[in-house]
């Protein structure tokens, strides 16, 4: 009942929530679809930097709004998906960016998991392989005479011993 | 080997985690603050009202030839509020201009906060529109621009900045630019 009722809680914000991005996003049209499409994409790439787990497509935030704007106006005067990216970087780096450009700097953020997953592989191979030595390890003479001995006892006094 | 190994991962774990707490203890350490692509490059071209006087013009060409430092502020920025009193006392030790640049702001307001609170700029850049603001890669007030002579961005400080980053950081580096000319 619990779970039905904030389920359905949910589903309203939802509902509620949804048509006021879309209010804040249909300010701006385009004569061209393919011009919409681009300004679309190039804004849903992009990080606000107020809120940055937000695009600048989603973000209320009041820099996000001029910055739409703004790039709204280089799209309309003619400047092309790369003219956007270009301007963005030069003034608020690649962090504005969801697709984090290959370079020098960023091998760690793209390969790091990679050598991770390396690192986690060798040393649980390792460790396998040694719990294989291990149990394979043959008896000295003295331990199997022990073992032996301990095998032949009869049953009841192993129960005596407890 | 491996029995020292069962001592020393853990410690290098906590060693990696109490580096980054230790870090965190900092006052002036801003996990938001975006690396600036600015830095080595030119104060971008603007040419906006002064905060003082509407009808003065003040571009990035009448900066030139000082070193000084760029504060953006507002009032509606609460952390600027927390900001300022440092800025005031920075202003009377003389050793740096301080420029304002008065972000989205409304200019009565600012001109009331600048009475009320005291004025520790040189003169203040009225960026109404945002426009040179966005330029300077702002995202959040307040934001320093340390400037040399040739009018090259040197450092930024994104966050209110303390006495002790002006102390330990700022005035030195300003000594330095000053030296190199």
């Amino acid at each position: 009942m619990m779970f039905v009722r904030s389920f359905l809680l949910s589903l309203f914000f939802l509902v509620i929530a949804t048509p006021l991005q879309a209010a804040t996003l249909a300010e701006y049209t385009f004569e061209d679809p393919q011009k919409a499409a681009d300004f679309r994409e190039v804004i849903d790439e992009m990080r606000c930097l107020v809120c940055q787990n937000e695009s600048l497509a989603g973000s209320n935030a009041e820099l996000a709004v001029d910055l739409r704007n703004e790039i709204f106006d280089m799209m309309t005067a003619g400047q092309d998906k790369d003219d956007i990216i270009r301007f963005m970087v030069a003034r608020y780096g690649d962090f504005v960016l969801y697709d984090t450009p290959m370079k020098p700097s960023t091998y760690p953020l793209w390969f790091g998991p990679l050598v991770l997953l390396i690192i986690g592989a060798l040393v649980l191979i390792r460790a396998l392989r040694k719990k294989s030595v291990t149990q394979e390890t043959e008896l000295s003479n003295d331990e199997q005479q022990r073992l032996d001995t301990l095998l032949k006892q009869p049953s009841d006094s192993k129960d005596a011993q407890k | 080997m491996s029995r020292y190994l069962r001592f020393l991962v853990p410690l290098a774990i906590f060693a990696v985690i109490a580096a980054f707490l230790f870090k965190g203890l900092d006052e002036d350490y801003n996990p938001r603050a975006i690396p600036s692509p600015l830095i080595g490059k030119q104060v971008p071209e603007f040419s906006l009202p002064l905060l003082e006087q509407p009808d003065t013009q003040i571009t990035n060409k009448d900066l030139l030839g000082k070193v000084y430092l760029l504060n953006v502020w507002a009032t509606w920025c609460v952390s600027c509020r927390a900001e300022h009193e440092t800025l005031v006392q920075l202003g009377r030790m003389n050793k740096v201009d301080i420029y304002g640049l008065n972000w989205k702001d409304e200019r009565v307001a600012a001109q009331a906060w600048l009475r009320q609170l005291g004025n520790p700029y040189a003169a203040n850049i009225f960026d109404n529109k945002g426009r040179t603001a966005i330029d300077l890669g702002v995202y959040g007030a307040p934001e320093t621009f340390l400037v040399d002579a040739q009018g090259i961005i040197r450092y930024k400080h994104a966050g209110p900045v303390s006495p002790d980053l002006i102390r330990d950081k700022i005035l030195p580096m300003v000594a330095e630019l000053r030296k190199k000319g």
